[in-house]
């Protein structure tokens, strides 16, 4: 049997008036790569953003490792071992691409050495002194992975990391992540690329007006292909 | 000698007049630029700490015979330790209202501030000694130079300075300019965002008390000290760039010498040079010399 790293329960959360989560249920097994399919405005993003504490109007429960997070700040959150990479990367303009990469404090121990995130990313070494949005986008893509890997978290929130890139970066993306789960990170995933998201999940959820209205594992993907399509409407 | 058709003594000393108030000038306006940068808040209340920070000098030298040098450090950590307390207990709660309340908030508070130091010592003014080793003064042969006034200008140089090492060159900057462009996205790495606005407010603070320490042997140490000064302080940011640090030095002192050429040449707009800067600026360039444009 698989430890479960988070769970949610029943998560609602609100942006302003707007009831966006109706009751998101889902677990992460550790050392998995869990995905969040759906359509645009479906609650994925929502979904992280509210793991992570960055929605203040959110309900329900998201324990962590046994704990109960919804009441905590996210530095708080973050400092548990959840990291996040938001949609839009959140590189910093006022930042060089070496000052955005060491800006997350370490929160454990066991994170990677510059060195190692140079390994994985080599692009990233020879452009450190770049301000970091005068990246391309894959580059910003490898930074906003790269620089949570020095933290030390263990669990890594990736929202939609091949969103607008060049299909031969989407797979070196996909590399990258397929090498993270292989080193014991668990990895939930947000994504809207279908092709990407069944190549790297164990296990997918999907996401309907803010509710989880299915569940398949890798194995049982082949043969509801057609739902699946049908729900992403691809 | 004359010097661009006026004598060259007069030209120099007008200069170096210049080059004091630049120095106070940009001590400030780094100040307020530093919590406009992190807090949005256009910081009213700077002017009034300015002058709490010459009155802790005095006060620390009238009650307790503490002197200027300590003064210097101890007044800009007194200070500040009071600009984290409004922070924390002021500001904080009404951050995520509209800007507007910050500036109004400020402003009560540089009313209050002020309206007790009145209260207390009246608006004549108390006097404070120039220590005695920064006394007399340097014969250059075109002009004598006092010592005080030099060391003020050195003085200014090296916070600024520093104020931009500590900014531009370190990891705690980093943070701190990080949390300018997305504080959520830098408190989801961990960074406790709410205990970095506090200390940056401090910080900003602790600046104008600095300044207020160095300005008390010139001017007199007087509630009206900070007033006077603020609404130029205002102009000086605009023109440099809202939130700039680099615009706000560098403007604080290019402003104080073109206040003092002004002295020279047309006397009479020496008072208003600065605004018609910043009009001409806000026209033409309108996030200011240093700041980025949307």
């Amino acid at each position: 049997m698989t430890d479960t790293l988070l769970q949610t329960k029943n998560l609602q959360a609100w942006y302003g008036e707007s009831h966006i989560l109706h009751g998101i249920e889902f677990s992460v097994p550790k050392g998995q790569i869990v995905t969040l399919l759906g359509r645009n405005g479906a609650g994925k993003t929502t979904t992280l953003r509210s793991i992570m504490g960055l929605v203040k109007n959110r309900t329900g429960s998201v324990v962590h490792e046994g704990t109960e997070t919804i009441k905590l700040a996210s530095n708080q959150i973050a400092k548990r071992g959840i990291a996040y990479c938001p949609e839009e990367r959140g590189i910093f303009s006022s930042l060089n691409v070496k000052e955005n990469l060491q800006l997350p404090p370490v929160i454990a121990d066991g994170g990677m050495s510059e060195e190692r995130v140079y390994e994985l990313f080599p692009i990233l070494k020879t452009r450190g002194n770049s301000q970091g949005t005068k990246l391309s986008g894959g580059e910003q893509q490898m930074l906003a992975i790269a620089r949570i890997l020095r933290t030390g978290a263990q669990l890594l929130l990736l929202d939609e990391p091949t969103e607008g890139l060049a299909p031969v970066i989407v797979q070196q993306i996909g590399e990258i992540i397929k090498r993270l789960k292989d080193e014991g990170f668990t990895i939930l995933l947000v994504e809207q690329n279908f092709r990407f998201a069944e190549r790297m999940g164990d296990v997918h959820y999907v996401i309907e007006h803010g509710e989880v209205v299915d569940r398949f594992e890798r194995a049982e993907i082949a043969n509801n292909r057609e739902k699946i399509t049908g729900y992403l409407g691809v | 000698m004359d010097f661009l058709g006026v004598p060259f003594p007069v030209f120099a000393g007008q200069l170096l007049i210049g080059l004091i108030n630049g120095a106070f000038y940009a001590v400030l306006s780094l100040g307020l630029a530093l919590i406009f940068g992190l807090l949005n808040i256009v910081n009213f209340a700077h002017g009034a700490l300015y002058m709490v920070g010459a009155f802790v000098a005095f006060l620390l030298l009238d009650i307790l015979g503490i002197g200027y040098w300590p003064a210097l450090l101890l007044s800009p950590i007194i200070v500040g330790l009071f600009g984290m307390v409004i922070e924390r207990f002021l500001l904080r709660p009404i951050a995520d209202l509209d800007h507007l309340y910050g500036l109004l908030l400020t402003f009560g508070l540089a009313l209050l501030i002020e309206g007790f130091f009145r209260q207390m010592y009246g608006v004549s003014g108390e006097t404070y000694a120039i220590p005695s080793i920064l006394q007399g003064g340097f014969n250059l042969g075109f002009m004598f130079l006092p010592t005080y006034r030099a060391w003020v200008i050195v003085a200014a140089i090296i916070v600024c300075g520093a104020t931009w090492f500590l900014i531009e060159q370190t990891r705690l900057g980093a943070t701190m300019r990080a949390a300018v462009e997305n504080a959520d996205l830098v408190r989801a790495f961990g960074v406790n965002v709410p205990l970095l606005v506090t200390l940056t407010y401090g910080l900003g603070v602790a600046l104008a008390a600095f300044a207020g320490v160095l300005a008390a042997p010139i001017y007199s140490v007087n509630p009206l000290m900070g007033s006077n000064i603020i609404i130029v302080v205002f102009a000086i940011v605009v023109i440099g760039g809202l939130g700039s640090i680099k615009g706000a030095i560098i403007s604080g002192f290019l402003l104080g010498l073109c206040e003092g050429l002004t002295r020279v040449y047309y006397p009479e707009a020496s008072n208003i040079v600065i605004f018609v800067v910043m009009a001409i600026v806000l026209v033409v360039r309108p996030a200011g010399l240093f700041g980025k444009t949307a």
